[in-house]
């Protein structure tokens, strides 16, 4: 199911604000953002700008103040928290800084946990999360331990956990942390590539050359978003640009 | 870099003509520094003039191509030990523009600086696309080129960044004076507020 025109993510005029009276802080104020399938938006603004905060109200991690959040048509405002909690193992997937992963589970097992807790047998779940390991270019390392993984590899599971089954929207918090510059970019085209797939991805960065992967970027200021880049060409409207 | 130097650099593969040398540079340069015929025949003379290169016998098609002589080969060499210095920057068009935004009246210097990243932001998102779409093994030198533009235009949002922190850190503190300045409580339009910062 997806919402108006097709989104998978749409912000309605969010706020949030923490706190009341006069020490009211407030994170977001007003802000709107609608994301289709096959689109990943990037996010940038100086700290202490909002960024995170909207990504925590998209994956519905935080309720908003007032405006609303939908996802794939589905308003999180609805939902009582066994339904939010369902709907974010199901079709959202998040890859943070802090990667998250249990280090007494296998790097399969932690791929495969977000489905079997949604009620997915051992086998199947298993199966998907070698698939979605495979995706990452981890085939193989399925049997082994966070800590016995490089730290490019462990952000791999990190990642494949986030894209295991089906979901349709990818939320990345400065997904590429302390990797270096080779191996965050490996990072970057993983996500681009699922959401050419058909997801919709938010990614929340400081880095201008990470949000140089999206087809969108906007940028907040002090809990407003306050401009956003043009639509980009097709490549090859691009290459002939180029002269190439 | 000169086309002259770049000329040598495809010389010192082999001789070639002048149709050659254009499609070569174009090639390796991925496209991004377009040459006419009428450079190249007027670099090649030049070349010839200083003793870099000298003419062979014409093609039975026409075509006179050029190789590299001892002294041009020495020129390419020096070429290459040699780092470019950076004295004509496009960037400091934006770098004046920004310190004359900064003390001309009425000028929104954080639009000035938000619209300009806007810009370099949508120009790092196209290379970028282009890099992702460049992905074959004979692209390596296309992608190389790329990176440059990548790293020059990542660096200009940075820099831009940067001003604006500074901007907000020399904002003068202290309430403005009575009914000039926004009221802090509510909440703002981003673009009246800056206006605001800027006449300041």
């Amino acid at each position: 199911m997806t919402g108006a025109g097709g989104a998978v993510l749409d912000l309605r005029d969010v706020h949030r604000t923490h706190g009341s009276g006069p020490a009211a802080v407030h994170a977001l104020r007003g802000v709107s953002l609608t994301v289709h399938p096959g689109e990943l938006v990037a996010v940038m603004g100086p700290s202490g700008s909002g960024k995170s905060t909207l990504l925590t109200l998209a994956g519905g991690l935080d309720r908003p103040t007032a405006g609303e959040v939908l996802v794939e048509g589905e308003p999180l405002g609805s939902l009582d928290r066994r339904g939010l909690a369902r709907l974010r193992r199901r079709r959202i997937g998040y890859v943070f800084q802090d990667l998250n992963l249990l280090g007494s589970l296998t790097a399969a097992e932690n791929v495969a946990l977000p489905l079997e807790l949604d009620g997915v047998r051992v086998r199947p779940a298993r199966r998907a999360a070698l698939a979605a390991l495979d995706e990452v270019g981890l085939t193989g390392l399925g049997g082994r331990f966070p800590d016995q993984m490089s730290g490019g590899q462990q952000q791999r599971v990190a990642i494949a956990r986030a894209l295991v089954g089906e979901r349709r929207l990818v939320l990345a918090d400065e997904p590429t942390g302390a990797l270096d510059s080779q191996t965050g970019e490996a990072v970057l085209h993983l996500l681009r590539r699922r959401v050419d797939a058909g997801a919709a991805g938010v990614l929340v960065t400081h880095e201008a050359r990470h949000a140089g992967w999206a087809d969108r970027v906007v940028f907040l200021r002090d809990g407003v978003m306050v401009d956003s880049t043009a639509p980009l060409a097709g490549v090859e409207q691009l290459l002939s640009g180029s002269g190439r | 870099m000169s086309i002259r130097h770049g000329l040598l650099a495809l010389l010192e593969r082999g001789q070639m003509y002048g149709y050659q040398l254009r499609a070569a540079f174009e090639e390796s340069t991925g496209s991004t520094w377009p040459l006419n015929i009428g450079q190249v025949y007027t670099t090649l003379n030049r070349l010839e003039r200083d003793g870099l290169v000298r003419p062979l016998p014409e093609h039975e098609g026409g075509q006179r191509p050029y190789e590299i002589t001892d002294a041009g080969r020495a020129e390419l060499t020096l070429w290459f030990a040699t780092p470019i210095s950076r004295n004509d920057r496009p960037r400091d068009e934006l770098s004046i523009k920004l310190a004359l935004a900064l003390t001309t009246p009425g000028v929104d210097v954080r639009a000035v600086v938000q619209t300009q990243r806007s810009a370099t932001m949508r120009t790092l998102q196209e290379l970028t696309r282009l890099k992702y779409a460049s992905d074959r093994p004979e692209d390596l030198p296309w992608r190389l080129v790329l990176d440059a533009m990548l790293f020059q235009t990542e660096a200009e949002i940075r820099w831009l960044d940067h001003c604006e922190t500074t901007l907000v850190r020399h904002r003068p503190a202290g309430p403005p004076a009575a009914g000039a300045g926004p009221d802090p409580t509510a909440v703002p339009d981003p673009t009246a507020r800056t206006d605001q910062e800027a006449r300041r």
